[in-house]
């Protein structure tokens, strides 16, 4: 069988689940549809632009870039520790790493709110040594720490997978031609591990974007985010031109990081995404 | 590669066989697709039905009344019998969506207490039979709530900051603030629903959260001193923590029906009509209340109940507190004014 036939089941996939959503979205987002049919519109997209609305897209933007900052502070060199050559059980650290994203998202969530909630787990350990933790649920911290949580790993492998990759050898040259090692991590490991930093920053900015599940619970709905938004046009209100408009976006927004961060990715490296 | 591909058709081809031979057997017994609340029936009820009948029933579950109204109007579905809210089956019975039910068929209706029947939504019962009711309230804690609770202005007292968990539900937590202000909850004026705005706004700081189904947890767990919550809700609450006590306050609240309909995509009205006359049995509306607590309309079924139960002011209240509360009504193109006024306060 030749090979480009291989390809076509997944080419249907694509122009089901992918394409034709997506003309669907675009098309909800431009066309009214009323008593007097289907007519041309851009009061949506118009209305996403009203000071209200670029409220909430600022909150997602400014709550996803935190997540992802402290996602890669943490993650680095958490990635590092476990690319690490004397590090004798490597592989049962990655699993261990690994093993909570095997659970589902959504439970994982829950578990945090029962940990973080007034008399739970947390407050009560406090208390027992006489500290008075202020409410830790409901807040913004709180949806930080979710989006922290769950995303961590979408940080730690990408970066995790180019350091384990590069030439050993580099690092000894360097090293003998005299860098101390702050130089030798910021001359040669550091600019060679920019494309798994690139891709690590871009899956956890964008779920961190999207996310509704995680403000609504840890935040207790005090944070609509650009995610809720969406979903209670979609759901509560019918609205589905103005939910379209509000994806079509966002899916902008998502495209134009991607395009920044794809700039500094080099081919063939091996910790991008695409 | 031909070979695997023989083996994978011959495969799929044997599957398909298996399938349509299942299919025929399943001819025989008529298949009746219901679509409920979560958790909203005693299962053995079911059994029951399928048994007695010998009709399959086949039970689905929803999450909102948005939700399946999405899932009925895109079209893929087809359900014989949905149990919507009130405010729902309005916008269906206005968007031609749903069977006329001949109550004829349904005998069993005469145990539907009057005060249920020619309701505002469906004025001449032509297309529902009610399954449940309640009223949307005040639950709160007695041991962190030390005065007497009976106005939704408590749940704007600065003494319970932090403390107050209100629903995640944009009809109902605008609803409930209208009617502290003195207003209608189905006002279409924009004065009105502008200072429902702002009291929402000014309520904000105050609120711990804006809550789902998490607000069963919370409350029994004792980590919020007030709550909106509805009623049937707070019956169970009140049996899992007995210091929590509910309220439906001076100003009058919200009334609600979930009521049986049939939609238009049903194959099976006949079936559909046996299976609603079966849930007005007073035996069976009986077990079902018993189970999942909210209140039922059925006379016979109450008188059946603990009498704890029934004298509890919680799930079926006096006449007095039902009159000053008020009914959804669908706000057609007025939703979107509710839906900004929403955005505007969680957004803030």
């Amino acid at each position: 069988m030749k090979k480009h036939l291989m390809a076509y089941p997944y080419a249907l996939w694509m122009l089901i689940f992918t394409m034709i959503p997506l003309a669907l979205i675009l098309f909800y987002s431009v066309f009214a549809i009323d008593d007097a049919g289907i007519h041309f519109t851009l009061d949506n997209f118009k209305r996403v632009f009203e000071p209200l609305y670029l409220a909430v897209f600022w909150r997602s933007i400014k709550l996803a870039a935190e997540s992802t900052i402290i996602c890669l502070v943490l993650g680095y060199p958490m990635a590092m520790i476990l690319a690490g050559k004397n590090l004798s059980k490597k592989s049962i650290l990655v699993v261990l790493f690994v093993i909570p994203m095997w659970m589902n998202f959504l439970a994982r969530t829950y578990a945090w709110m029962t940990l973080l909630e007034k008399n739970g787990l947390i407050a009560t350990i406090a208390g027992f040594f006489g500290i008075d933790l202020p409410s830790l649920l409901y807040t913004e911290g709180a949806v930080v720490l979710g989006m922290v949580y769950n995303f961590l790993p979408f940080m730690v492998l990408p970066i995790y997978s180019v350091l384990v990759k590069i030439d050993k050898t580099v690092v000894e040259a360097a090293e003998d031609l005299g860098a101390n090692p702050i130089t030798v991590f910021r001359r040669v490991i550091f600019p060679l591990s920019i494309p798994g930093v690139s891709s690590g920053i871009t899956m956890v900015f964008m779920p961190a974007l999207t996310t509704f599940v995680i403000s609504r619970l840890l935040g207790g709905a005090h944070f609509t985010l650009i995610g809720n938004l969406i979903e209670q046009q979609f759901l509560t209100t019918m609205d589905w031109g103005f939910g379209s408009a509000l994806s079509i976006v966002l899916m902008l927004m998502i495209m134009l990081s991607m395009g920044v961060t794809m700039r500094y990715e080099k081919e063939n490296e091996g910790g991008g995404l695409w | 590669m031909k070979k695997s591909l023989k083996a994978i058709l011959a495969l799929t081809l044997a599957i398909s066989v298996v399938l349509s031979m299942t299919g025929c057997g399943g001819e025989q017994r008529t298949q009746l697709k219901v679509y409920n609340w979560g958790d909203y029936i005693d299962q053995s009820v079911i059994t029951e039905f399928e048994k007695r009948y010998n009709i399959d029933v086949i039970y689905d579950e929803f999450a909102t009344n948005e939700e399946m109204y999405a899932k009925i109007k895109a079209g893929a579905s087809d359900y014989d019998i949905l149990i919507p809210s009130e405010y729902t089956i309005k916008r269906m019975i206005d968007e031609d969506m749903l069977h006329k039910i001949d109550l004829n068929n349904i005998p069993n209706y005469k145990y539907i207490d009057d005060k249920f029947k020619n309701l505002a939504f469906d004025p001449s019962n032509e297309y529902s039979v009610p399954y449940t009711w309640g009223t949307v309230g005040i639950l709160y804690n007695k041991t962190m709530v030390k005065e007497p609770v009976n106005s939704w202005k408590i749940l704007w007292d600065e003494k319970y900051s932090k403390q107050i968990l209100m629903m995640d539900s944009l009809r109902d937590s605008i609803g409930i603030t209208l009617k502290m202000l003195g207003y209608s909850l189905n006002t279409k004026d924009d004065k009105e629903l502008n200072d429902a705005k702002e009291a929402l706004m000014k309520q904000k700081p105050l609120v711990l959260a804006y809550v789902g189904d998490e607000v069963k947890d919370k409350m029994i767990g004792g980590e919020a001193a007030l709550a909106v919550v509805w009623s049937g809700d707070a019956m169970y609450m009140k049996r899992e923590n007995p210091d929590l006590e509910y309220v439906v306050p001076k100003e009058g609240s919200n009334m609600w029906f979930d009521s049986v309909v049939i939609p238009k995509t049903s194959q099976h009205k006949k079936e559909a009509e046996l299976f609603i006359n079966f849930l007005c049995e007073p035996e069976i509306a009986y077990k079902i209340a018993n189970y999942i607590g909210y209140s039922t309309p059925n006379t016979e079924a109450v008188k059946m109940l603990p009498e704890e139960v029934r004298n509890d002011k919680t799930a079926y209240p006096p006449d007095e507190e039902l009159a000053r509360c008020e009914v959804f009504e669908d706000l057609a193109d007025s939703l979107v004014k509710y839906d900004r006024i929403w955005t505007e306060v969680k957004a803030q």
